[in-house]
């Protein structure tokens, strides 16, 4: 009838640390995502949240620990073995759209990127699926050789994400997605958010602040402060029945979330 | 007697660092049972922790001792004790919750909101909507309304919602906080009748009513939530 | 033919040649692979084919015969200066014929005839990063060449065809070599293109200001980017050269005067003298 939740991790990181001078970033962080699961990383800038989804995506070098993709060792591998990942099975949502688009290049061209560097060399067929990415994000295709510079910040950022999925990644993370827009425009794009990910069964770690667009998308979360985990497990006991000091500071911040 | 929902010992406190560290105990060495077909009636007075167990039996409280068996897949899981994974699975394929309040999620029509757990499970998008649409209509929320979102309907509305969202599944456990609170006399008698159905086809039920005439039409039986001693 | 013993033999010292010789065998080694070498100052500026002319220089030897093109013309300012340049600090032949040439150092174009094995090309290069249009981060472009990480480069001819229905790249248009290493042929039109495929001779790349050299050995596959459904098509003016008649070469447009009037003539001079030769003869 339904497909079992319990099934072998994608990614694990284990005992990861990373110091910045005498501050630790990241102090004996463990962490586990599974396919199909949405883990949120909440705590203030600072926290060593973007620090750890920078390490775990391979961006960054820890001073110790490790992170394994599907048995692979992600800070072992070389560049171009991580490289192909990041632009297959991986993708990576930037705060900033500006960070994961190409400015000058057209809508089309910025959803046809990946399928190019993958291989695709039928351009009638890039051009329909830039169209049907486009639709599911909620951009009339008829803009599709527009320039994202003349896009609003959501449609940039919902581009970003059509983007990303265009190779129907198995992991995706994202770097506080709805962080530069407008409470309204932040409501559709985590609406938006949270049907692809449902519909595509994706799994993704998500960075942010925002404990209302934690509850709203993830399954799980984990809450940091200065580069330790204080608290993860389910997302609604975590915020309704916080156990650390710092989560029941936390959630108590927040209106009604 | 088999169980479908049972806790052994069940205790809960609330420990709040951010007023001095004080401690209040709610539920202290709880044990409860409730079997397939059976309905039980949580009591007590206001304060007692009626809610806490509730919301302990979902898994949206962690617990401080004790253990809650859930029959999920056929045998017993402790719940309190599960990796969030599972308790997302029980939820999904087991136990069903009706809160007081919905959860409005933005943009998404109140058909969607109730044919969302099928479609957890893998439902197809036409039959799960037609269930949602059929029970939306049992309890006399205009057609008209099935695909707004229901972000600015009435309290009652949106009760019904949530109502219709926790019955579409046919949970083998399903969990009712005070479900008839905001319904008139006509919506309570459909929910009664939900009820009685779920009971017959086997469900185990927990709920709090506030409104003692419905639940003494629905309930088997009551169980009496003690009131703590507060403590330090 | 002496050269001016002012100069040392093809204007460079020995060591430099060396260090770009160096930097010739590491390219040919690497077909396609921009090798940085240490770019002298010329006496000429950036521009007018610094890059080619020391290329030229380090692989020029005594009894060499230098052919120098511009356009595809032998007679224009930069042939000629080049050409003057070398018969007077290294004394070799010079000459205009394709076929009597050992090196050719050329601008812009390839030679119609076809080239032998016994012959080396030597191409002036104002930009020799393809991707550095797309991609400003030079250090990017070093890791995109090394990790072979080219769809950007199909994004640039996806963009020509969604705003001009056709890849409207005519010249500079970019080729795998080896199926490895995107590399730019120079601004050549994109008719000369084919002509890089397995050609016999050795082509050699020299970028003076972004110094740079790069290499395509002999016989070495070179092949023009484009779609399944968009391939790469050599485009040519569809006209037949008012000289000598060719309607399969690369055509100028000549304008001869100020009323609108106009002419298509052979790019290559020398192609198109040898055909009104031989169909003189012929009459």
């Amino acid at each position: 009838m339904s497909t079992p939740l319990l099934t072998a991790p994608l990614l694990t990181a284990r005992d990861l640390t990373l110091h910045f001078g005498r501050v630790a970033a990241l102090d004996g962080v463990d962490l586990e995502i599974h396919p199909g699961e949405v883990v949120a990383i909440v705590g203030e800038s600072g926290s060593g949240k973007t620090t750890l989804l920078r390490v775990l995506s391979g961006l960054m070098r820890p001073d110790g620990g490790e992170v394994s993709y599907l048995g692979q060792d992600v800070l072992g591998m070389g560049e171009a073995a991580r490289r192909r990942l990041m632009r297959t099975e991986w993708g990576f949502v930037h705060q900033n759209p500006r960070d994961g688009l190409r400015m000058a290049v057209s809508a089309g061209g910025n959803i046809g990127e990946r399928l190019m560097a993958t291989g695709a060399r039928h351009y009638g067929n890039i051009r329909e699926q830039a169209s049907h990415w486009l639709t599911r994000v909620e951009i009339d295709p008829a803009r599709m050789d527009e320039v994202p510079a003349r896009f609003s910040g959501g449609m940039q950022q919902r581009l970003q994400i059509a983007r990303t999925l265009v190779t129907l990644p198995k992991l995706v993370f994202m770097d506080e997605p709805t962080g530069g827009l407008d409470v309204s425009v932040q409501a559709r794009l985590l609406d938006l958010i949270r049907a692809l990910v449902a519909d595509l069964g994706l799994a993704v770690l998500i960075v942010t602040h925002d404990i209302a667009a934690a509850r709203l998308l993830a399954h799980r979360m984990l809450v940091m402060r200065h580069g330790v985990v204080v608290e993860s497990g389910l997302t609604d006991r975590v915020l309704d029945d916080p156990q650390h000091p710092y989560t029941q500071l936390l959630v108590s911040s927040v209106l009604a979330a | 007697m088999s169980f479908s929902l049972a806790t052994e010992g069940l205790s809960k406190a609330f420990r709040l660092h951010l007023q001095g560290d004080v401690r209040i105990p709610v539920l202290d060495g709880v044990d409860f049972s409730v079997a397939p077909g059976e309905c039980v009636a949580l009591a007590g007075p206001s304060g007692a922790g009626k809610s806490t167990l509730m919301r302990c039996l979902y898994g949206n409280y962690g617990v401080g001792a004790g253990r809650i068996l859930i029959r999920h897949h056929g045998a017993p899981v402790d719940l309190a004790a599960a990796d969030p994974r599972l308790v997302r699975e029980i939820r999904r394929d087991t136990l069903g919750y009706v809160s007081q309040f919905l959860r409005v999620i933005p943009r998404i029509g109140a058909r969607d909101i109730v044919a969302e757990p099928l479609r957890a499970r893998g439902v197809p998008a036409e039959a799960a909507r037609a269930r949602a649409s059929a029970l939306l209509t049992r309890l006399n929320l205009p057609s008209r309304l099935h695909d707004l979102p229901p972000a600015t309907f009435s309290g009652g509305e949106q009760q019904r919602i949530n109502l219709a969202r926790g019955f579409a599944a046919d949970y083998p456990v399903l969990l009712l906080d005070e479900p008839t609170a905001s319904l008139d006399p006509a919506n309570r008698q459909v929910v009664v009748g939900l009820i009685a159905e779920a009971k017959a086809r086997g469900a185990a039920l927990v709920g709090i009513f506030h409104d003692t005439e419905i639940r003494d039409l629905v309930a088997d039986r009551l169980f009496e939530v003690h009131p703590m001693q507060d403590a330090a | 033919m002496s050269h001016d013993p002012g100069y040392n033999f093809a204007y460079l010292d020995e060591s430099t040649k060396r260090m770009i010789r160096r930097a010739i065998l590491k390219a040919v080694a690497i077909p396609g692979h921009q090798v940085p070498f240490g770019s002298r100052e010329m006496p000429l500026p950036y521009g007018w084919g610094t890059g080619g002319i020391q290329v030229t220089a380090a692989i020029l030897g005594p009894t060499d015969v230098l052919k120098v093109i511009d356009q595809g013309s032998d007679d224009t300012t930069n042939a000629v200066s080049i050409r003057a340049f070398f018969r007077r600090v290294a004394g070799v032949a010079t000459t205009e014929r394709t076929a009597e040439a050992s090196i050719i150092q050329t601008r812009h174009r390839i030679p119609e005839r076809a080239l032998r094995e016994d012959q080396i090309l030597v191409y002036q290069v104002p930009i020799p990063e393809p991707l550095g249009r797309l991609e400003p981060r030079i250090a990017e472009t070093r890791r995109m060449h090394a990790m072979a990480d080219y769809g950007l480069m199909h994004v640039k001819l996806y963009e020509d065809i969604a705003r001009h229905g056709h890849i409207a790249t005519s010249y500079s248009y970019p080729v795998m070599v080896n199926g490895r290493y995107l590399m730019s042929p120079s601004p050549i039109p994109a008719f000369d293109n084919p002509k890089m495929d397995q050609m016999p001779a050795l082509q050699l790349f020299g970028a003076g200001r972004e110094k740079r050299i790069y290499a395509v050995p002999p016989y070495t596959s070179v092949k023009s980017l484009d779609f399944d459904d968009h391939p790469f098509r050599p485009i040519r003016a569809p006209q037949t050269c008012e000289l000598c008649g060719s309607r399969d070469t690369y055509l100028d447009e000549v304008l001869t005067d100020d009323v609108g009037g106009r002419i298509f003539v052979c790019s290559d001079t020398d192609f198109c003298t040898e055909r009104q030769a031989v169909r003189e003869a012929a009459e």
